[in-house]
């Protein structure tokens, strides 16, 4: 394969001018928020460097990521999709199956071998030999150890495969385990999210591809453009909530003014998404917008941390469920009602010494 | 007691004095606002623009927490410049098995099974021990998850970020962060309780003197006997 062709070949092919080309530039570069200079650059990234297979692998998930990326607006996942990237194996919307599938597997992993990018949605679950995840005949986690031998970096789509989320909750009866707890001498992006928005997905995609490296990552390994800042950080709900203006009660006064939803338990001041910049469904409304707080569905072990509606943590210290203040109060009251009965069994010691002394001074 | 003989032992010099007081009034501060950061007030009535009443309890709460933090590390620095009494609270000395006898001994005298306490120039064994886990590991804890959680607020990159950023992974997540953070709270609220019922305690029952020694920085002896 002498010829493997670059973006911009692809994209003339597709019909698409040059001029339609370049303009794509310039929205790319400003959605990835960028000089304008960048165009240029984005440009001649696409027109010399040859596409990059993408490999899109499954495990235990429920498709959700998939389904937010297909709905991308800016850019649209067909542009992605066709002109951006090589998706060579997307086991959901792939045409090929069984053997033919697989099969692409191996074409790519031993053609680009070092050089193809993997995407992950969903995780390997390891009990049971890893029995509850079976792609082809096989447990997933073999699957993904034999493709991510030889990829370049790899993508944690959503929560499941950046932390676990459902199906790696208390108890984890299959014990599924988030990629980078399985795969640890490969770069790998997370892109937490149950789904992550579609318009980052399709940005990391793009960036990686565009600049030929991984963006800036934070501690936890995501990427700093979209999981920089709390949603509390951007909400347009924040004055309410520095005012002190608070939804009490679902149907309320405050829940018809919008006002601040943090008291019916809103994770927006613990979580790390672009939701209240982005948006959703191309820039529609995000769960705060339509008067639901955040439940937090990007950050690790979310489905662990109690009620969606309350604000403080359910923390098990010895299989009694309680929050912080239950447990930190019930700790406050033992010690204060031990401090009284301990000063009232002093004062009558007390009392009793002062008589004995009494007496014996008599 | 006719028979007082008073025999003041400088202890708690000024600048120790100064930080005990500072640190109950920033803690009061920290404790309340803290309180009402997790749990707000009711919804305050009028448009958004005319209130700012979390935002007066978190500026509360945020400046506290400095003068919170400095003064511990004020309190780490006179550790070393100050009199021998001031490193009481950040060293144990846990391989004296005489130490472990005194707080052995003073264990039974909260449990009424001695009939007199002996007497300290400085703390005693066993508060010297719960001072060392409630306050100063207390507030090394509540300084670094709060600083981290404070840094959230001031975005990625700041100082504080780079500094403290780290305790949030440590912990699993923000929230994680959060929750901890306000057990913590009740931790130093129960440390709260039992230092003040204790001192007022010693206070009347000890043969020294505990809460004026605070205000004074003399230790005065009620008797003379060992």
């Amino acid at each position: 394969m002498s010829g493997i062709e670059t973006f911009y070949d692809v994209m003339r092919r597709q019909g698409i001018s040059r001029r339609s080309f370049l303009k794509f530039c310039s929205l790319t570069a400003a959605a990835l928020g960028l000089e304008p200079a960048y165009a240029g650059k984005i440009a001649q990234a696409m027109e010399t460097r040859p596409r990059t297979p993408v490999l899109w692998l499954h495990g235990l998930e429920c498709t959700c990521c998939s389904e937010s990326f297909i709905r991308s607006a800016h850019p649209l996942a067909k542009d992605v999709v066709l002109s951006m990237i090589s998706l060579d194996y997307d086991d959901t919307i792939m045409t090929a199956a069984g053997h033919q599938a697989e099969a692409i597997l191996d074409e790519i992993t031993t053609k680009y071998k070092g050089n193809y990018i993997l995407a992950v949605e969903g995780n390997p679950p390891l009990n049971q030999d890893g029995m509850s995840c079976i792609i082809g005949g096989k447990p997933f986690v073999e699957q993904l150890k034999r493709v991510a031998k030889d990829c370049k970096a790899i993508i944690s789509w959503g929560s499941c495969a950046s932390w676990g989320c459902v199906q790696a909750a208390r108890p984890n009866p299959t014990q599924a385990t988030p990629v980078h707890k399985v795969i640890l001498d490969k770069p790998i992006i997370k892109v937490p999210g149950c789904p992550p928005i579609a318009e980052v997905m399709t940005a990391v995609i793009t960036y990686m591809l565009t600049f030929d490296r991984i963006p800036e990552l934070d501690r936890q390994g995501r990427p700093k453009m979209f999981y920089g800042q709390r949603i509390h950080d951007k909400c347009y709900r924040r004055p309410h909530f520095d005012a002190g203006q608070f939804v009490e009660e679902w149907d309320d006064e405050g829940a018809r003014k919008g006002y601040c939803l943090y008291k019916v338990g809103c994770k927006g001041p613990t979580t790390y998404n672009a939701c209240s910049t982005t948006r959703w469904n191309g820039g529609v409304s995000f769960p705060i917008q339509s008067g639901h707080g955040c439940i937090g569905c990007s950050e690790d072990g979310f489905w662990d941390k109690g009620s969606f509606y309350d604000r403080l943590t359910t923390v098990r210290p010895f299989g009694i469920e309680g929050n912080a203040d239950q447990i930190g109060g019930t700790v406050a009251g033992v010690v204060g009602a031990a401090a009284a009965a301990h000063a009232a069994v002093s004062a009558i010691k007390r009392a009793r010494h002062r008589n004995e002394e009494k007496s014996e001074e008599k | 007691m006719s028979m007082q003989k008073m025999e003041a032992v400088y202890v708690y010099e000024a600048p120790l004095r100064l930080w005990h007081w500072v640190n109950a009034l920033s803690i009061t501060v920290l404790a309340l606002t803290g309180y009402f950061i997790a749990s707000p007030l009711p919804t305050q009535p009028g448009e958004a623009s005319a209130n700012f009443l979390m935002g007066y309890i978190r500026f509360a709460h945020f400046t506290a927490a400095y003068v919170f933090a400095i003064g511990f590390a004020a309190r780490i620095y006179w550790a070393f410049a100050g009199n021998h009494h001031a490193r009481q609270l950040f060293l144990l000395p846990v391989f004296n098995p005489q130490w472990w006898r005194e707080v052995w001994f003073e264990s039974r005298w909260y449990l009424f099974l001695e009939r007199e306490p002996r007497k300290y120039v400085g703390h005693n064994p066993l508060a010297q021990l719960f001072m060392f886990v409630f306050v100063t590991w207390g507030s090394i804890f509540m300084i670094f998850t709060g600083f981290a959680l404070y840094a959230e607020g001031e975005g990625r990159d700041g100082w504080h970020d780079n500094l403290f950023g780290w305790v949030i992974p440590l912990f699993g997540q923000s929230q994680d962060v959060h929750s901890w953070h306000h057990l913590g709270m009740w931790w130093i609220l129960s440390f709260v309780i039992i230092h003040i019922y204790v001192a007022i305690r010693e206070d009347i029952m000890s043969r020294q003197s505990i809460v004026s020694t605070m205000i004074s920085g003399y230790r005065m002896f009620k008797d003379e006997r060992k």
